[in-house]
C-alpha cells in the first residue's frame, strides 16, 4: 500500500499491530504505521458497521479511531508510536464492563 | 400575499407539533422558522418523555403530561407510518436514581404527594431500595440509595422527532419556511398578517410557538408571555454497546450507543456557553450513579436554553383582544409533543382552548386587584 522512500533511513520503534510486530519509523503516528503495514480497514463504524481507515491524517475526520494500549476510540493519527505500543483495529461499538 | 388557514411562528418541537396537528385536521399551515441563529432548545434537549417529576401541587399538569405520554404510543407509530422516520420512541418506564439516603427520603415524600394529588387518576409508582434497583440495573454504584419508578416515563430522539414532524407537516400539505424570522406582525381579530424572510403571510389563525421569542411576539397580539431562559448543559459520550438497563432521568443511552448525561439548571440569561464546573458536576454525579462511566469518554458537551415561565408550567392562551391568536410555550417539547399535536392543535382549530388547559392560562401572572 504505502512505502517509505528508499533513502528515509529512519530509526524504528517496535510496535504491535493486531498482535503482529511491526517496526515503525520513529516519530510517525500510529495511523501512519498501520498504513505502512497495510493493515486496513482499521475499524468498522459504531452504527452501520461500514469499514474505515485513516483518512485526513490531521485530527479532523475521526476515521482513524483505533484501540491503542487498550483504550478504544483513540485518534491514531494524533498519537506518535512508542516502543511496545499495542495498536488494535476496533469493530463496531466496544463493550464497557459495568 | 400568501394566504393560509393558520400561521405557526416557531419551527421547534412545540410549533412543529402544533403545525403537524393542525395540518392533520385539514388546515393549510405555514410554519415559520427563524434559522440557525435561533436559540434552539429543540436541538439541545435530552429527549425524555418524562412524567414522574412533573406537576407537584398542580395535578392538572401531571394529568396533561401523563395524557401526552399515553398519546405518544400511537403518535410515534403514526409519525413513522406517515414519514418513514423512526423517532426512536420507547415507553418502558423510567427511574429517578437517588445517590444518597437523604435524596431517597425526599423523593419518597415527593412521590407520595404526587400520588395523593392525583386523586381518582391514581398516579402509580414504586420506591426501589438499593437491592431492588440493583436487580433491575446491576450497573448502579455502591453509593446509590435507591430510585423512584413509574411506568409512565419514556423517551424519544428529539432530532428525529423534529425531522418527522417537519416531514409529516409537509406530507399533510403544510409548508415549512426556514430563515423566516418574523419582522412584522399586524393583528386584527381573526386576521393576522405576518412578514418573515421577505414573504408576507395572512391567516385567520396564528399560533405563537417561538420559545423565548414568544415574549416579544406575544406583546404584539395582546398576550403576556413572561418566559425566561434557564440554561441546561448536557454531556455526550462515545458510542458503546448497550450498557444501561433502564431509562433514568439524568443518564440515558441512545439507540446508536452514545450516552447522554444531564441535567443542570442555571440562570445565565441568553448565554448558551458551556462551563467546566458544570461539566465536572455532571460527570461526577453520573459516575456515582454508574461507575462504569469512568471508562467512557466524553465526545461532546453542549448547552441549551430552556423556555421557562416563572412557575415552570406551560402557558396556553388565546388572546382576548385578537381572537384567533394563540400561544403555546413550555420546557417539555418532547414530553408534550403528542398532546400538542393531538389535543392542543384541535383546540386551536376549534377556536376554543379546552377547560383541561384552564390552569395554564397566562392570567395566573396578573397582579390581583385589591378587594
Amino acid at each position: 500500500m504505502f512505502k517509505l522512500p528508499p533513502d528515509s533511513g529512519a530509526a524504528t520503534v517496535a510496535v504491535t499491530i493486531n498482535g503482529k510486530r511491526f517496526d515503525a519509523p520513529r516519530g510517525c503516528s500510529a495511523a501512519a504505521a498501520v498504513l505502512l503495514a497495510g493493515d486496513v480497514p482499521t475499524r468498522t463504524t459504531a452504527v452501520s458497521g461500514a469499514p474505515r481507515a485513516p483518512y485526513c491524517l490531521m485530527g479532523v475526520c475521526f476515521d482513524c479511531l483505533m484501540e491503542i494500549n487498550g483504550v478504544p476510540n483513540q485518534q491514531a493519527c494524533l498519537i506518535v508510536v512508542t516502543e511496545g505500543m499495542r495498536i488494535e483495529s476496533q469493530y463496531g461499538k466496544f463493550a464497557v464492563k459495568a | 400575499m400568501a394566504r393560509y388557514d393558520s400561521i405557526v411562528i416557531g419551527g421547534g418541537l412545540v410549533g412543529s407539533a402544533v403545525a403537524y396537528g393542525l395540518a392533520r385536521l385539514g388546515s393549510r399551515v405555514a410554519l415559520l422558522d427563524e434559522g440557525d441563529v435561533a436559540f434552539r432548545a429543540s436541538r439541545g434537549n435530552f429527549g425524555l418523555v418524562w412524567v414522574q417529576s412533573k406537576g407537584l401541587g398542580v395535578p392538572e399538569y401531571q394529568r396533561w403530561t401523563r395524557q401526552s405520554s399515553v398519546l405518544w404510543d400511537d403518535f410515534a407509530v403514526e409519525l413513522k407510518k406517515e414519514t418513514g422516520i423512526d423517532c426512536q420512541h420507547e415507553h418502558r418506564g423510567g427511574v429517578h436514581v437517588c445517590i444518597n439516603e437523604n435524596d431517597f427520603a425526599e423523593r419518597r415524600k415527593y412521590m407520595e404527594q404526587l400520588h395523593i394529588e392525583s386523586g381518582e387518576t391514581s398516579f402509580q409508582y414504586d420506591m426501589l431500595d438499593h437491592a431492588e434497583l440493583k436487580k433491575l440495573m446491576p450497573e448502579i454504584g455502591p453509593e446509590v440509595a435507591g430510585a423512584s419508578y413509574t411506568p409512565y416515563d419514556g423517551a424519544a430522539n428529539p432530532l428525529y422527532l423534529l425531522r418527522s414532524l417537519h416531514a409529516g407537516l409537509i406530507r399533510r400539505g403544510g409548508q415549512y419556511f426556514p430563515q423566516s424570522k418574523v419582522t412584522e406582525l399586524k393583528a386584527a381579530p381573526n386576521d393576522f398578517t405576518v412578514t418573515g424572510g421577505g414573504v408576507t403571510f395572512n391567516a385567520p389563525k396564528l399560533v405563537l410557538a417561538a420559545g423565548l421569542g414568544n415574549k416579544d411576539l406575544g406583546a404584539l397580539v395582546g398576550l403576556n408571555v413572561p418566559v425566561q431562559p434557564v440554561r441546561g448543559q448536557i454531556l455526550v459520550t462515545e458510542r458503546v454497546q448497550p450498557v444501561l438497563s433502564m431509562l433514568t432521568i439524568w443518564v440515558r443511552q441512545m439507540a446508536e450507543g452514545g450516552l447522554l448525561i444531564g441535567e443542570s439548571r442555571e440562570e445565565a440569561g441568553f448565554n448558551d456557553a458551556t462551563t467546566p464546573d458544570v461539566q465536572q458536576f455532571l460527570a461526577a454525579r453520573a459516575i456515582k450513579m454508574f461507575p462504569f462511566l469512568r471508562d467512557v469518554r466524553i465526545v461532546r458537551h453542549w448547552s441549551a436554553l430552556r423556555v421557562m415561565a416563572p412557575d415552570g408550567l406551560p402557558i396556553y392562551e388565546q388572546s382576548k383582544e385578537y381572537s384567533g391568536a394563540f400561544v403555546a410555550t413550555c420546557h417539555s417539547g418532547v414530553t408534550l409533543a403528542a398532546a400538542h399535536a393531538m389535543r392542543y392543535a384541535k383546540y386551536v382549530a376549534d377556536g376554543v382552548l379546552s377547560a383541561e388547559l384552564a390552569r395554564f392560562t397566562n392570567k395566573r401572572f396578573d397582579v390581583q386587584a385589591a378587594a
